[in-house]
């Protein structure tokens, strides 16, 4: 097996765990800002895959990725805003609500995307990566990590802005009130209802941006069910990583390098039945869970909407 | 020193802000009828009344919580509505509330910044400037890194009337501030509130403790039942001897006035000298948890016929005494007798075939199944027993007849007999706990606030109902914080106060007065 693991393979493995981590990353972020507001976002599975479809069909009509991230972002924003009105505005049941909202918009992209597309799946140029100088030249890491599509630098980015607003913020300050005890963001004049508006909102964008980096950066087509869990695997990353951002980046790694090695073993052909393979992401869910998962603190009031002066 | 600097006025000020004719009800129970109230500058005024009084609810409208559904609320004399809590707070309104609000994961200066607008950066270091200087001048220090969760509950009561100070609140609410403080804590609070009523601020101070409001008081309002009964004014308060005033406000909070309703008397009943024991219970004990008490060394008897009342107010142990009576909680010690034999070591059900039935106050939680039909809600406590139920099935139509007699007997306004008990108004649920409960073969009847939150029509009814099972000889304690309900019907009442039984009164002229002495722990 030493042949194997060949520089050309490890930069490959490596290539296709970053594209891979990429959306859980932008769902994991955006699932931790929700549930640090108090509300646990379900509905992302499927506000991933309404951005997946909103973004292929942006770029798809209009030849221009960067448009088809925009829709991908709005697609996602729009399922939000069902959650925002029904789980935060009328506080109804946020489980209920999230896996109505998830099997909803599988039915709907499933369905337009076969009315339009009957059973073609017309595939989208490939995107020019944004090549960092001088990096890009280290064997393995170089093209691996410093050869990739600017949204990915950008996603990178967002882990420290995310920091950057929790611990230096007084919106920072806002959301972790909301999420631990939203009477007492309310008594101090701040509205509970806007802080977790706004949360999960930007959770539905972060997450349509998401699903349309996978759709048009990471297939370069459109298939229905296509996050096939993804925005499940952003909740895990979100528990898991305690409020902290850097650590949904290091889990979406991890998670991306099983999901890669999926592929890479396969095309590899090594001698292992390929159903074994295959589990190898959730079997490693599974240990990060039962690794980490105990440690792990959820604010107070998650899943709990708020009404004011309730008794 | 913003707060001294920008407002100095001397007593006898307008008022700041002025209730007229304010009412609000929630579903079956009107929290305040018509009250009128007055807050002035320079003032620590105290409202004072037992749980259930309407005091928070007045607070709740006050700091914009909750909104009033009738009079309305004039600030600086003109007609405002205080719509949200941050415009209670731009109204110069601070309150501390009875269960901290401070959020525990956050450091104590994160918690006084909240309430900044959400895209400033946190100004932490003008914070720590005017915190010191208000902590040096109010004479108390705290710890702005330290995370709230770690601070003891006097500390984060400081924090928050700082908070309120630091939004230049002109009034500040403390609402049963006193409860979860030291004997030492107490009086360093009182002396915080007269340092700041020095400064011109106005204070509402809640309590349902008498001593409290007469040592730091500068004028008393009286709640009772949702309505302000009397208020005692700073001339009166001064003139008033300290006994005096003590007696005045018994006789607010206590004494009976002409609209009170009116109960079926308890026309001079006797109890015969040789009447039988029927509840003989002794030195029963209980150890003291985080939400109660305990009990300590508590012992009664209740004879056949008697009708024996447990005053107090409420969270003094009343409902873990009934409780262990009916053998719900284990880990009590002592004797309890029912009819001459032990009942200590039988399980709820054994106690229950005994004898002993226990009507809990939590009805619809603990009485009740909400989604069960009436019929079956009759026999929870027979499930799969005959004769209903015939080796382990039910009789349907048997049962049915069996639910439309007790309907019939106990006038319970249902629909119909497989109406989801849930759906029933208060007064109809206790109506078929009662018919439940008493059941072929009770001996005592352990009734707990029997008639709390229930409308007039059905209060009578019930209290009639109590009445007539101890005239059919069976025993009965009635355990309620509404002392007009034990006066109107009770032989004898005990009053229980922190799990003692502190004094046991016969029921007659001078009762009223020695139970409200007791109830407020001025006389041990």
């Amino acid at each position: 097996m030493s042949d194997l693991f060949t520089n050309v393979f490890l930069s490959a493995l490596l290539f296709g765990a970053v594209t891979a981590a990429v959306p859980l990353l932008l769902a994991g972020l955006g699932e931790q800002m929700s549930e640090k507001s108090g509300v646990l976002n379900i509905g992302i599975e499927g506000m991933m895959l309404m951005g997946a479809y909103t973004g292929f069909l942006g770029a798809y009509l209009t030849n221009s990725l960067w448009f088809g991230f925009l829709t991908g972002a709005v697609g996602g924003l729009l399922v939000s805003c069902i959650m925002v009105i029904l789980c935060v505005r009328h506080g109804l049941n946020q489980i209920v609500i999230g896996i109505g909202l998830t099997l909803g918009c599988e039915g709907l992209t499933a369905l337009l995307h076969h009315f339009q597309f009957s059973r073609t799946y017309p595939r989208l140029p490939a995107a020019d990566p944004t090549v960092i100088p001088i990096l890009s030249d280290i064997p393995v890491i170089g093209p691996a990590f410093f050869k990739q599509h600017l949204l990915v630098y950008i996603a990178v980015l967002l882990v420290f802005v995310a920091t950057f607003i929790y611990r230096r913020t007084q919106l920072g300050l806002n959301l972790q009130a909301a999420g631990d005890k939203p009477a007492a963001l309310d008594v101090s004049g701040v509205d509970v209802f806007r802080t977790r508006a706004f949360a999960v909102l930007a959770t539905g964008t972060l997450a349509g941006l998401g699903g349309a980096y996978m759709a048009n950066i990471g297939a370069g087509i459109f298939v229905p069910f296509i996050t096939n869990g993804a925005g499940f695997l952003g909740i895990v990353l979100a528990m898991l990583a305690r409020g902290r951002p850097v650590w949904v980046l290091i889990g979406a790694m991890v998670f991306g390098i099983c999901l890669s090695l999926t592929t890479a073993l396969q095309v590899a052909g090594i001698n292992i039945p390929t159903d074994l393979i295959q589990m190898i992401p959730f079997l490693a869910v599974m240990a990060m869970l039962i690794m980490f998962g105990r440690r792990s603190t959820l604010p107070a009031a998650l899943g709990i909407p708020y009404e004011r002066g309730a008794r | 020193m913003r707060v001294l600097s920008e407002r100095s006025v001397s007593p006898g000020d307008k008022p700041i802000i002025t209730l007229e004719g304010v009412t609000k009800r929630f579903p079956g129970v009107v929290a305040n009828d018509a009250v009128n109230l007055e807050i002035r500058p320079s003032e620590v005024h105290v409202l004072l009344g037992e749980n259930g009084a309407g005091k928070s609810t007045l607070i709740g409208m006050l700091s914009g919580l909750q909104q009033p559904d009738e009079g309305r609320i004039l600030i600086d004399g003109e007609v405002r509505a205080i719509t949200s809590p941050r415009n209670a707070l731009a109204l110069g309104i601070g309150t501390v509330f009875q269960h901290t609000m401070l959020v525990p994961t956050l450091t104590v200066a994160e918690n006084l910044l909240l309430g900044a607008p959400w895209w400033q950066r946190p100004r932490k270091e003008s914070l720590r400037t005017e915190v010191e200087a208000l902590s040096k001048s109010l004479g108390m220090q705290v710890d702005l890194d330290a995370v709230a969760s770690d601070l003891s509950l006097g500390e984060q009561q400081f924090v928050e009337i700082m908070r309120a100070l630091l939004r230049n609140s002109r009034m500040v609410i403390l609402d049963e501030s006193t409860s979860m403080l030291t004997p030492s804590g107490i009086e360093e609070l009182g002396a915080l509130m007269r340092r700041l009523v020095e400064r011109g601020l106005a204070i509402v101070f809640i309590t349902h403790k008498l001593r409290e409001a007469a040592a730091f008081g500068d004028r008393i309002s009286v709640l009772k039942l949702g309505r302000k009964v009397g208020e005692i004014t700073p001339e009166r308060f001064q003139a008033l001897h300290e006994d005096d005033l003590v007696t005045e406000i018994v006789d607010m909070m206590f004494g009976k006035r002409s609209d009170d309703p009116e109960n079926g008397k308890r026309a001079g009943t006797t109890i015969a000298e040789d009447a039988k024991t029927v509840l003989a219970v002794d030195g029963v004990n209980l150890p003291a948890t985080q939400t109660s008490p305990g009990l300590h060394n508590i012992s009664f008897d209740v004879r056949e016929g008697e009708l024996l009342g447990i005053a107090g107010i409420d969270g003094n142990g009343q409902k873990q005494l009934a409780e262990v009576l009916a053998g719900q909680i284990s880990g009590a010690s002592g004797k309890i007798v029912l009819d001459g034999r032990n009942v200590e070591s039988l399980s709820v059900g054994g106690r229950r075939d005994a004898g002993l039935r226990y009507l809990t106050d939590d009805r619809l939680g603990e009485g009740t199944v909400g989604t069960f039909p009436v019929s079956m809600n009759f026999l929870l406590k027979e499930v799969g027993k005959p004769p209903l139920w015939n080796k382990g099935f039910e009789k349907t139509s048997d049962i049915e007849k069996h639910a439309e007699r007790l309907i019939a007997e106990y006038d319970v306004r249902t629909p119909r007999g497989h109406t989801p008990v849930g759906r029933l108004s208060g007064g109809n649920i206790q109506k078929v706990v009662l018919a439940r409960e008493l059941a072929e073969g009770a001996r005592l009847v352990i009734f707990n606030k029997p008639t709390y939150g229930l409308d007039l029509a059905n209060t009578l009814a019930i209290r009639q109902r109590i009445l007539d099972i101890a005239a059919e000889g069976k025993g009965v304690l009635l355990i309620s914080t509404d002392l007009e309900e034990l006066l109107g019907l009770c032989d004898r009442i005990a009053v229980m106060a922190e799990g003692k039984l502190v004094g046991m009164v016969n029921n007659g002229e001078n009762a009223r007065t020695e139970i409200g002495r007791l109830m407020i722990g001025l006389e041990e």
